[in-house]
């Protein structure tokens, strides 16, 4: 689950500079997160389908992805039709679908997948580490720039740790169940990996101070933004700022 | 519980982008340079903690553990939580770009504000205050983050109103459940390594 699927290709998409990525990234969502009149939803959701295609990202586990987001979204649609207010469609007794509450939800869902599929397509095509270096080129602060590279670090080592302690309870026989047993032995479990990790925090920083640390972190591959970049960078921009004048602008 | 992208308002957005960049901020000042290692491997231990699902009758519930976090972090909890939804929006789409400070604050927030109401009593000599105290932290840090997630969607719009009322009521097994896990967490911590509570031996 905490593997980067979507991260290794060559693709023009993931050949891209990650500082560009985010900033597309950043400004779609936000422009149809705000946005609500449908001539921009319907424009919006082929940009982040034509992203998608670009970066050939496997189908099946963009659907997966999908899905997860719909879930929740499906509850909105179970009950938004029928609390908001507006003319009924349908009525039995009590309970009455609203046109209006239809067309809120509808907006939702395409707002959330339009924003979903496009993050797909710019955020996870890139390698962690490498979305990390461009936002501290971004100005990101430098201590929240540390913590994203450490803890995405560490995220796989103490995984790993939390598999070795899982397979030590299962050797014992332990089967999870809604008892005081299984809380109890979670809960041991988690006081363990939080140790653990404090403990391998501690040495990490101690070797990092012998190999002379001193606040600075040094990257060893840097960016260069290539003209394709910037070509990228200013049809994607146009794009999300045509969004924005179908929004705001007088032209509908 | 995070709230998906392209649901909450843009006022509910910026407010809630607005109060995690002022309490990531302070909590950043409040994290010396020394410090960011442990915050950022606690936070990675809390990643995979949340993965964990544990039973609870025919169905799971998968940790959050918030209040734990704060106990342990205090204002750090703030960045340590900005991290790890961070990464959860880059790696597989939980919430997003627009929605990091909601969820953020909804999160973090009660980290903090367990943070100050239980670090007294957990500190505690007498074992079955540190108990009560830690039962309390966590089934708290869980019902004020569902009851912040239920303002965001509320002030989004009235309609939202039964969804908030279901999100508050999923939340009161889980509150529960946390409490009990907070509860036996801090004891095993309290007994194995005490420091790590702020408790001088």
């Amino acid at each position: 689950m905490i593997d980067e699927d979507f991260a290794f290709g060559n693709t023009a998409i993931h050949r891209l500079d990650p500082r560009i990525k985010i900033i597309v990234a950043a400004a779609f969502s936000i422009v149809i997160a705000v946005a609500d009149k449908f001539p921009v939803l319907l424009t919006a959701l082929p940009f982040s389908c034509i992203l998608v295609a670009i970066a050939r990202l496997n189908v099946k586990a963009v659907l997966r992805r999908l899905l997860i987001v719909n879930t929740f979204i499906f509850f909105l649609w179970l009950l938004l039709p029928v609390s908001f207010p507006g003319k009924p469609l349908f009525s039995w007794g009590k309970i009455s679908i609203t046109r209006e509450g239809i067309i809120y939800s509808l907006q939702i869902t395409m707002k959330s997948n339009a924003i979903v599929i496009a993050c797909m397509a710019l955020l996870s095509t890139s390698p962690v580490f490498s979305l990390v270096h461009a936002l501290h080129h971004l100005r990101l602060p430098d201590k929240l720039v540390h913590l994203l590279f450490f803890c995405f670090r560490y995220i796989h080592v103490i995984q790993r740790e939390y598999l070795r302690l899982t397979n030590a309870i299962k050797v014992r026989c332990f089967e999870p169940k809604t008892d005081i047993h299984t809380y109890r032995t979670y809960s041991y479990l988690v006081g363990t990996l939080l140790l653990k990790s404090s403990d391998r925090s501690k040495r990490v920083y101690q070797a990092m101070i012998c190999r002379g640390f001193d606040g600075t972190y040094w990257v060893l591959d840097h960016f260069d933004l290539r003209a394709k970049d910037l070509v990228a960078l200013s049809v994607m921009l146009l794009y999300v700022l045509g969004l924005a004048l179908l929004q705001w602008g007088k032209i509908l | 519980m995070h709230i998906a992208e392209g649901v909450l308002s843009a006022p509910v957005l910026a407010i809630g982008g607005a109060l995690a960049a002022g309490g990531v901020g302070i909590g950043l000042r409040k994290t010396e340079y020394e410090k960011i290692p442990e915050v950022a491997v606690l936070s990675s231990a809390f990643f995979v903690a949340s993965l964990i699902h544990v039973p609870l009758g025919p169905t799971s519930v998968h940790l959050i553990l918030n209040g734990l976090i704060g106990l342990l972090l205090g204002w750090s909890a703030m960045p340590a939580i900005l991290v790890g939804l961070a990464l959860q929006a880059i790696l597989f789409q939980f919430g997003g770009i627009t929605t990091l400070g909601v969820n953020t604050v909804n999160m973090a927030l009660p980290a903090v504000l367990c943070f100050y109401l239980f670090r007294s009593f957990i500190t505690s000599d007498k074992r079955a205050v540190v108990l009560v105290a830690a039962f309390f932290c966590g089934a708290v840090g869980v019902f004020v983050a569902g009851l912040l997630v239920a303002c965001s969607l509320f002030f989004t719009g009235e309609s939202f109103l039964q969804m908030a009322r279901m999100v508050v009521l999923a939340h009161l097994p889980i509150m529960a459940i946390e409490g009990i896990l907070t509860s036996f967490c801090v004891a095993f911590l309290r007994k194995v390594r005490p420091e790590i509570l702020g408790v001088n031996k």
